[in-house]
């Protein structure tokens, strides 16, 4: 087994090299040189023209004056030691204020995940078992909604919804009153805020959850061990429970390493539109102001954070399922 | 053992000499879901083709007058309750309170306007070529929005038409290029294998670990604000697509590994059939069905994100018209309280889904001809 | 026809699937009894019903079917005959007698357990289904049963899972997961198809000693009348879509065979004692379709004693022509 992870993380490491060199490209996408541009908006914005060993010295450091792939190098090579990089728009370092935001982006994006499976693996059981019933249509023809409706759609309704009620134009994650609260009552408030951008980033992957999780269940009701239990005098929840349940929600863990990169993906836009001071409204203004170190580094890590939630998901279901646990 | 030979009766035996492209078609045609998607696809991408006919006005032209006037529905009874053969709308009364300088539209019973079909109205260039002034429908004289106006005061209806034209069009062109980049990689992974396996492999998973989004969005900044229409939309279709391949390539790389064991490739090769020939003749045709289903479904990632990158302002760009530049209004949420009706060309955006969806997903059953039918 | 010694009597069953394409008759009136002890073969081609009939006993049709007429009369401790065809499929009674009193061992072992638990697990729980034990006491008897149907090393063996087994080693598991409550009837689903030669014969062996030892009634479902020729006492055979052709003693079938079906297949097996020149003679024609059944009797389209004008209009009764020997044959009526 722990050759397995060990093995897992090493295959980890070209995909996390080309995710890098991905990033930079991103970096070093538009058009000007980052040094240039940075220096045009310190002048603008302190009226002062830079003196030429300022300018110089900035070009050494982020070595613009040579070939692409040594900028590259020393990119990689910061990065190792931590540092991402300065924002020149907020003017800190680019890991501060990733720090600030990243972890709410995780929770939310963790709490949607949750949020997908509780719904989806009901629902899909109940279609499987009660195939071809009212419920199993209704159900699929909710899922194929799920998956056609754009969550910034969905966020627009849920907000404008928000908005009639309350006369608040943006979500936020807190409301001002509890800003000094205790955990607790902080806490209840947060979820408060937090329940619908959950259901709306969670809404794209349930639908496909669910497909999925229909038809496993489907495959595994017809297989022989099924009339196995059955004959053997188990009672029909067991013969469900114990045995094709268990089998069909296998390759559900595998699908972790899809849902992942879209919520994350759901979450950026849906905090963007809802207005929640999450990693979405930072990376656009970054990228707006061309504030590319900061954009790319975001990319960047966010990728990062799936290809970990991948890692994860595949040890788990290797653990699970003794089949995959004995061939490796 | 008995040696008894299971011969199939006659019906069985129709089903397992039609061709593969019969029994493709009788499966689908059984979808019918699938049927009625490609209806709806086609009355969708015929009004794109022909929109400067389809429309009754120009979406450019701007009307300060009625700013966020809402639709004018169709009416078969009028206010006495006389039916009337020929739908017709009511003309827009607009009263402004002087005191809170809030304007209000209602329905000004006093006028009617019939629609007429074939009506001549606004002259116009078909495709930039054909001068004509000939409108699907409209009315004499004044403007009809049947889905409102904006904050411009220009005519939703046609603007969500024009809108289609980008909308629609970015989803088939992105899968031109994610079908040649899907069955090239995946190809030449699955047919050599080893190392070059082994690498396109890796790049594949890097880039699905990639969050959509945010990728297309970063890229979208790197392009030149100074490009013209054209040039933004191809430049947005390539990014588009550069996500999407991953997926065709796999399939077809699964299929290739598959395939290239069997008998009949072997029996191809020492008849001395060169490798091109092997992959399009021999490889290729045995899944066509799977790489049309899987592009198919793939359309609707395209649409949704060219209108998600219009809608935050990094894809196309006003003037340019798709559902997502229009949508690009409704973020204004005061406004959009007050007009919801800014909120139609998301419907579009969802039907058009939907649409492809049931359409891909019966491909997709049909393309599994030897399955238990 | 009170006996005590009578275990298990089937009359008139009929089990029916009712689709969207039209009512499938899958099993249509048949009729068997079953002695303490005695082996039953129900022989027939694929798909014409003997599977059915089994799952039938045990009320584990697969959805879309149910027993629309006839009785399943069991008597497992001589206090009197049950119906099992009015005991509800989900219910209480039909699950105690399940894997307790009728075991079942199906056609294909690998797809029969499941993937992801050990055979020990999955034997166990039968044990303690049925019987107050400990899980070490299951666990030790489990052992014990491996070791009786020659499973090598049942100690860890027991702890293994069924795709670490070969073919033969997970048929054995599953007769002793069978055998694990002592039932008083094993119907045994195909069990020779799926394994090739040598374990047949293993398979075959087996059977007969724990059947011999525990005094079991066993009904052996099969297309291969070599295996019904190494066990049964008595045969039904079966034509397709669940019609009864003829029932008898394995001596008569083999010797005195009745029906044109029979002879059919008893001449279209190899045998390996004939000459170069002695020809296999097979059945003409086909099976009908189940949708498109011909008037009268099921056979007559194939059959070479075909008489116009009867066999074509009725069907033929299913009667007792010679002291326990019955036909449905207008050969041996009028």
């Amino acid at each position: 087994m722990l050759i397995f992870i060990i093995r897992r993380i090493i295959l980890m490491v070209p995909t996390i090299i080309i995710i890098s060199i991905i990033s930079f490209i991103i970096i070093q996408a538009p058009p000007g040189d980052y040094v240039t541009a940075y220096i045009a908006r310190v002048q603008a914005s302190t009226n002062q023209l830079l003196k030429q060993e300022a300018i110089e010295a900035l070009r050494a450091r982020y070595g613009v004056d040579q070939p692409v792939y040594v900028q590259y190098f020393k990119w990689v090579w910061r990065i190792l030691h931590g540092d991402l990089g300065m924002s020149m728009q907020w003017n800190q370092p680019v890991s501060t204020l990733i720090a600030e935001r990243v972890p709410w982006s995780i929770l939310l994006a963790s709490l949607a995940l949750v949020f997908v499976y509780a719904v989806s693996i009901p629902i899909g059981m109940l279609s499987a078992t009660h195939q071809y019933s009212i419920r199993d249509y209704i159900f699929t023809f909710i899922g194929f909604i799920g998956l056609a409706l754009p969550n910034f759609l969905l966020a627009l309704v849920f907000l404008w919804l928000y908005f009639v009620y309350t006369g608040n134009a943006a979500l936020g994650l807190f409301s001002p009153e509890f800003q000094n609260a205790t955990w607790l009552p902080k806490l209840v408030d947060l979820l408060k805020h937090l329940w619908m951008p959950i259901i709306i980033i969670g809404t794209a992957g349930t639908a496909g959850t669910i497909r999925v999780m229909r038809a496993n269940l489907l495959d595994e009701l017809q297989k022989p061990y099924v009339m196995m239990a059955r004959a053997k005098g188990l009672s029909e929840r067991k013969v469900l429970y114990k045995y094709p349940f268990r089998i069909a929600i296998n390759p559900i863990i595998s699908t972790i390493g899809w849902i992942l990169p879209a919520l994350i993906s759901g979450e950026v836009l849906v905090s963007l539109v809802l207005g929640i001071p999450t990693i979405g409204p930072l990376f656009l203004n970054s990228l707006l102001m061309q504030d590319m170190y900061l954009a790319g580094s975001i990319v960047f890590i966010l990728s990062l954070l799936t290809v970990i939630g991948t890692l994860i998901s595949d040890i788990l279901l290797a653990w699970v399922d003794p089949r995959i646990r004995e061939s490796i | 053992m008995s040696a008894l030979k299971q011969e199939k009766n006659k019906e069985e035996e129709k089903l397992y000499v039609a061709s593969q492209w019969q029994l493709i078609r009788w499966k689908f045609f059984r979808h019918k879901l699938a049927m009625g998607a490609l209806v709806v696809l086609g009355i969708f991408y015929f009004c794109a083709i022909f929109a400067e006919f389809v429309v009754p006005h120009d979406p450019y032209q701007y009307d300060e007058n009625y700013t966020l006037a809402p639709p004018q529905y169709l009416h078969f009874f009028d206010e006495n309750g006389h039916f009337h053969l020929r739908p017709f709308i009511y003309g827009i009364e607009k009263r402004i309170d002087p005191e809170i300088l809030e304007i209000t539209y209602t329905e000004d019973l006093a006028h009617k306007y019939p629609i007429y079909f074939w009506i001549h109205g606004d002259s116009y260039k078909l495709w930039g070529l054909f001068t004509s002034d000939i409108h699907l429908f409209g009315i004499k004289k004044e403007k009809i929005s049947l889905l409102g106006r904006d904050t411009m005061g220009r005519d939703l209806f046609s603007r969500v038409i024009y809108g289609s034209r980008i909308s629609l069009s970015i989803g088939l062109m992105g899968i031109v290029v994610t079908f040649l980049l899907g069955v090239t990689l995946g190809g030449i992974s699955g047919y050599y294998g080893g190392t070059t396996d082994k690498v396109i492999q890796r790049v594949i998973e890097s880039l699905r670990s990639i969050p959509s989004l945010p990728l297309w969005m970063a890229l979208s900044v790197s392009l030149p604000p100074h490009w013209s229409v054209t040039k933004t939309y191809f430049a947005i279709v390539v990014i588009l697509s550069i996500i999407g391949w991953g997926g065709l390539a796999r399939v077809v790389r699964g299929k290739f590994m598959a395939v290239r064991e069997e008998d009949f490739i072997m029996a191809a090769e020492l008849h001395g059939a060169s490798t091109t020939r092997i992959i399009f003749k021999y490889l290729l045709p045995s899944f066509y069905s799977y790489i049309i289903a899987s592009l198919t479904l793939s359309v609707p990632g395209m649409i949704l994100g060219e209108t998600a990158l219009s809608f935050i302002g990094l894809g196309m760009q006003p003037p340019a018209i798709s559902w997502g530049v229009l949508l690009k209004d409704a973020q204004h949420i005061r406004v959009l309280a007050m007009s919801p009706w800014i909120l139609t060309p998301g419907v579009f955006v969802v039907v058009a889904i939907l649409a492809f969806n049931f359409l891909g997903d019966g491909l997709r059953d049909a393309a599994d001809p030897y399955s238990t039918i | 026809m009170q006996d005590n010694n009578l275990l298990l009597k089937v009359e008139d069953l009929k089990t029916y699937f009712f689709l969207k394409e039209g009512t499938l008759k899958v099993v249509d009136k048949s009729n068997f009894e079953l002695k303490r002890g005695e082996t039953l073969g129900i022989a027939g081609d694929s798909g014409c019903g003997k599977s059915i009939t089994a799952q039938s006993i045990l009320r584990i049709v697969p959805q879309g079917g149910k027993i629309v007429g006839g009785k399943i009369l069991f008597n497992p401790d001589n206090k009197g005959f049950i119906d099992l065809t009015k005991l509800d499929p989900r219910g209480k009674e039909i699950r105690s007698i399940r894997g307790k009193e009728i075991a079942m061992i199906f056609q294909e072992p690998m797809t029969s357990f499941s993937p992801v638990h050990t055979i020990g697990n999955q034997i166990m729980e039968v044990i303690r289904l049925h019987q107050n034990l400990s899980k070490r006491d299951a666990r030790d008897k489990a052992v014990e049963l491996l070791k009786k149907v020659g499973m090598p090393k049942p100690a860890q063996m027991i702890d293994a899972y069924p795709f670490n087994l070969s073919g033969g080693m997970r048929q054995r598991a599953m007769i002793a997961m069978a055998l694990s409550c002592q039932p008083s009837l094993l119907i045994a689903d195909e069990p020779t198809t799926a394994v090739d030669v040598t374990i047949q014969a293993q398979v075959l062996t087996l059977v007969k000693e724990l059947q011999k030892e525990f005094n079991m009634a066993l009904i052996i479902i099969t297309h291969d009348l070599a295996v019904i020729a190494e066990l049964a006492d008595k045969v039904l055979i079966m034509l397709y879509l669940g019609k009864d052709v003829e029932y008898t003693s394995v001596d008569e079938i083999f010797y005195n065979p009745l029906h044109p079906y029979t002879k059919g297949l008893l001449h279209s097996i190899p045998k390996l004692t004939a000459g170069p020149d002695e020809k296999i003679i097979p059945m003409t024609g086909s099976l009908p379709s189940p949708y498109d059944l011909p008037k009268g009797c099921m056979f007559h389209r194939r059959c070479p004693d075909f008489m116009p004008g009867l066999c074509d209009k009725k069907e033929p009764p299913f009667i007792e022509v010679k002291k326990g020997h019955k036909v449905a044959c207008f050969l041996y009526t009028k």
